[in-house]
């Protein structure tokens, strides 16, 4: 037996071990999605004030357990997968050491399975901060640390396996785009793991009775060295994702292999600190600091966000007018195949992340506009728009693309999946619009009760505020329907998707079948081989003037909202 | 070539950049200095800073100011806990516990007041409502922030940071007196 094969639809080399391995993180993921997609279900039924389906104790019992099963099971063990994808599969090249990489793969789902363990024996509704000196219970801790470890396991497996690579000369040059992003995610990660390590093994070992006292402020800073910085592992990660189906759906080109690859090491550079966002109003940290961090004097990972946001759809948008749709600005993006969940869901990632996710991170993590955000549910709205509308559907326009090429699989139930990404997509942005107006009225975060049932004193939002939450709830649970969507297309395809034979065409699965030259048929591998000569790049027009239109777009309305919330926070009490 | 083969164009870094990147580029540095100078300027001109005042305290500390605090300047009782309006100008305090703020503050317009926050347990969310404004207390620190009340009238104080099974029924006040 072969140790590699060649999928004949997309030409994408699979080493046998590589493959098995991505398979198992990638339905692990699906099923961590699962269940926070059921626990999504609990909490936006509670928020939504008119129904608050849940008691406390449980809302945020749940509200602990979807955080940690959507933002770090879910999200983490599909990255295992497309590192994987994007050194073996990319490089077309043996996986190092697979043994190590089922050893990370394990000890991943029992820390995985340990802390769903712990928050749902009840004694550890901490939330996803787990903020001390409240307290979870030990096992809460351990399985992080585990699930940490085996990430960490897998990131140096990846890294292995650039090693052979380049040994065994499996390509000629640099490594592709792609598994350049996978390895700006994967060192990103390293220091991410090793923020968590430093902050989470002592407050394990805290709370089995070895240390005595952890100090609140320090813990802050160090485990946002965790959390934001793993953030950046996901924009990383999902970004390459773009350029991925940009090329396999498109033919897409970077517009400038030099642009890409610096904006991706800016992400290196200018993040590290980043903590500094969720620290702004805190006690105990100089304005100087918090300024510095927050921007590093110049926004430059802002920067790379940018660049990226102009260069993937402006590769889109040459390959497509090198197809001939070349009328006015937008042909190219109007006669894309939005019937293509590949696609579109990967352009609605790309759209709302820049939009929605990317202007509301950098204004509320601007140090004094901060001050009428923190904690408000401004905040998850946010974050919303940059994991889930931002990573998560990408995440998923790649499982579209996954089913048939390393699943071998036809995709199942096309209408839903041709649907999915709208009503996902749809209901979240909804959702995400809504949650922000209500958090710039001073709705809370993980808060159970709107009304304050129980408390002495009163207060009373304003009715618009219920009805924000409310018309964001209906989002909410739109966007849990899309996601069931997916689930149901995804595991469908797997148990009762038809084989696929070689050469089966996978993308015209989905409406309008794309040009032969978007997808490699037959002879994969000599396709592969023998690259077409690059094209020149900077002539004296605009390649992509569409595209330019629209980042000017972005860029009006940054400008816009970002100083909207200068006037509003111009507008309260004097502090000082 | 395509996104995930490698560049075609061995020497990819002498490939010249196309110009509605370069000019992006330019236009989004600019943008981002922008953004960075607003905050040092707003340090300057703007009316809403953190002071950056902070020290270390205990618990116990912090809650016998607070008490000294109630004890001087009580004016009333609302459903038992202490209404205190202390002088214009003066050091104010207010600690967070489960699930508390304490006590109500009453304060006068367009005064300004030392506001002395900290948590005798846990971290809380400090969260002036409807105006939303959001600080947080970290037990073990004690933040100090001038506050000068622009409009009169009644004020929550949400605890917006996650404190356990009570969080939701943490809600203190201030009343702002013309």
């Amino acid at each position: 037996m072969s140790l590699f094969r060649t999928c004949p639809d997309s030409g994408f080399y699979f080493h046998k071990s590589a493959e098995s391995l991505m398979k198992a993180n990638a339905v692990a993921a699906a099923v961590s999605l699962l269940v926070a997609g059921v626990l999504a279900l609990g909490v936006v039924l509670t928020r939504w004030q008119e129904v608050h389906l849940l008691d406390a104790s449980t809302f945020y019992m749940v509200l602990t357990a979807h955080g940690i099963n959507a933002l770090i099971f879910w999200i983490i063990f599909f990255e295992i997968a497309i590192l994987y994808f994007a050194s073996s599969t990319l490089l077309r090249c043996r996986l190092a050491a697979p043994r190590w990489a089922w050893t990370a793969f394990i000890l991943m789902l029992v820390g995985a399975i340990m802390n769903n363990v712990a928050v749902f024996q009840g004694n550890s509704s901490v939330m996803m901060t787990s903020y001390v000196p409240m307290q979870a219970e030990p096992h809460f801790y351990l399985g992080l640390i585990l699930f940490a470890v085996g990430a960490l396991i897998g990131i140096f497996v990846f890294f292995g396996t650039l090693v052979i690579a380049k040994d065994e000369n499996t390509y000629e040059g640099s490594v592709p785009l792609v598994t350049f992003g996978g390895v700006t995610a994967a060192i990103i990660a390293v220091f991410t793991i090793a923020g968590g390590a430093i902050i989470l093994v002592p407050t394990f070992l805290w709370s089995v009775g070895y240390i005595s006292h952890i100090d609140a402020q320090m813990y802050r800073v160090v485990w946002w060295v965790l959390g934001h910085s793993s953030q950046q592992v996901n924009v990383a990660t999902h970004v390459a994702v773009w350029y991925l189906i940009a090329g396999v759906v498109f033919g897409a080109r970077p517009m400038s292999e030099k642009v890409s690859r610096a904006a991706y090491l800016l992400y290196i550079f200018f993040l590290q600190l980043a903590c500094a966002h969720h620290i702004l109003v805190d006690p105990g940290i100089s304005s100087e600091w918090k300024v510095f961090n927050t921007s590093y004097a110049m926004y430059l990972a802002v920067l790379a966000s940018m660049i990226h946001g102009l260069t993937v759809p402006g590769a889109i948008e040459v390959a497509q007018r090198e197809k001939g749709y070349t009328k006015g600005l937008f042909e190219w993006l109007r006669k894309a195949p939005w019937g293509n969940p590949v696609f579109s869901g990967m352009f609605i990632s790309l759209v709302t992340f820049g939009f929605i996710g990317g202007i509301t991170g950098v204004v509320m993590g601007t140090e004094q506009i901060n001050l009428i955000i923190h904690n408000t549910i401004y905040v998850p709205a946010h974050f919303h728009a940059t994991v889930v509308t931002g990573t998560t559907m990408a995440f998923m326009s790649l499982t579209y693309l996954l089913i048939p090429a390393l699943f071998r699989r036809k995709v199942f139930m096309p209408t839903m999946a041709k649907l999915q990404p709208f009503v996902f997509g749809g209901g979240m942005v909804i959702m995400i619009l809504f949650l922000l107006g209500a958090g710039t009225m001073g709705v809370s975060r993980r808060h159970w009760d709107m009304d304050f049932t129980g408390a002495l004193l009163n207060f009373e939002y304003a009715g618009i505020a219920y009805t924000m939450v409310a018309i964001g709830s209906i989002g909410g649970v739109l966007a849990i329907v899309g996601g069931a969507m997916y689930l149901l297309v995804t595991v469908g395809s797997l148990l009762f998707g038809e084989k696929l034979e070689p050469s089966a065409g996978f993308l015209q699965s989905f409406g309008k079948p794309l040009d032969a030259s978007c997808y490699r048929s037959g002879d994969a591998g000599r396709a592969l081989a023998a690259p077409k000569p690059v094209e020149e790049h900077g002539s004296a027009g605009f390649e992509a003037p569409g595209t330019f239109a629209l980042a000017l777009l972005l860029l009006v309305t940054f400008i816009v909202y970002y100083f909207i919330n200068w006037k509003y926070l111009a507008s309260v009490w004097q502090l000082g | 070539m395509t996104s995930y083969l490698p560049p075609s164009d061995r020497i990819w870094w002498k490939v010249p950049v196309g110009r509605e990147e370069v000019v992006w580029i330019a236009l989004a540095l600019t943008w981002c200095l922008i953004m960075f100078l607003m905050m040092p300027y707003w340090h300057i001109y703007g009316k809403q800073n953190l002071s950056n005042e902070a020290y270390q305290t205990t618990p116990a500390k912090f809650g016998s100011r607070v008490e000294d605090m109630i004890k001087a300047h009580k004016v009333s009782e609302e459903k038992g806990i202490p209404v205190v309006h202390p002088p214009a100008g003066s050091d104010v305090y207010m600690l967070g516990r489960l699930w508390q703020w304490w006590p109500i503050l009453e304060l006068e317009k367009d005064k300004s007041y030392r506001l002395h926050l900290s948590s005798m347990d846990w971290q809380h969310g400090f969260s002036i409502q409807p105006i939303n404004v959001n600080l947080q207390v970290i037990p073990g620190y004690e933040m100090v922030i001038t506050v000068t009340p622009d409009k009169a009238g009644e004020y929550g104080v949400v605890c917006n940071e996650y404190c356990g099974i009570g969080h939701h029924t943490m809600l203190g006040k201030i009343y702002v007196k013309e």
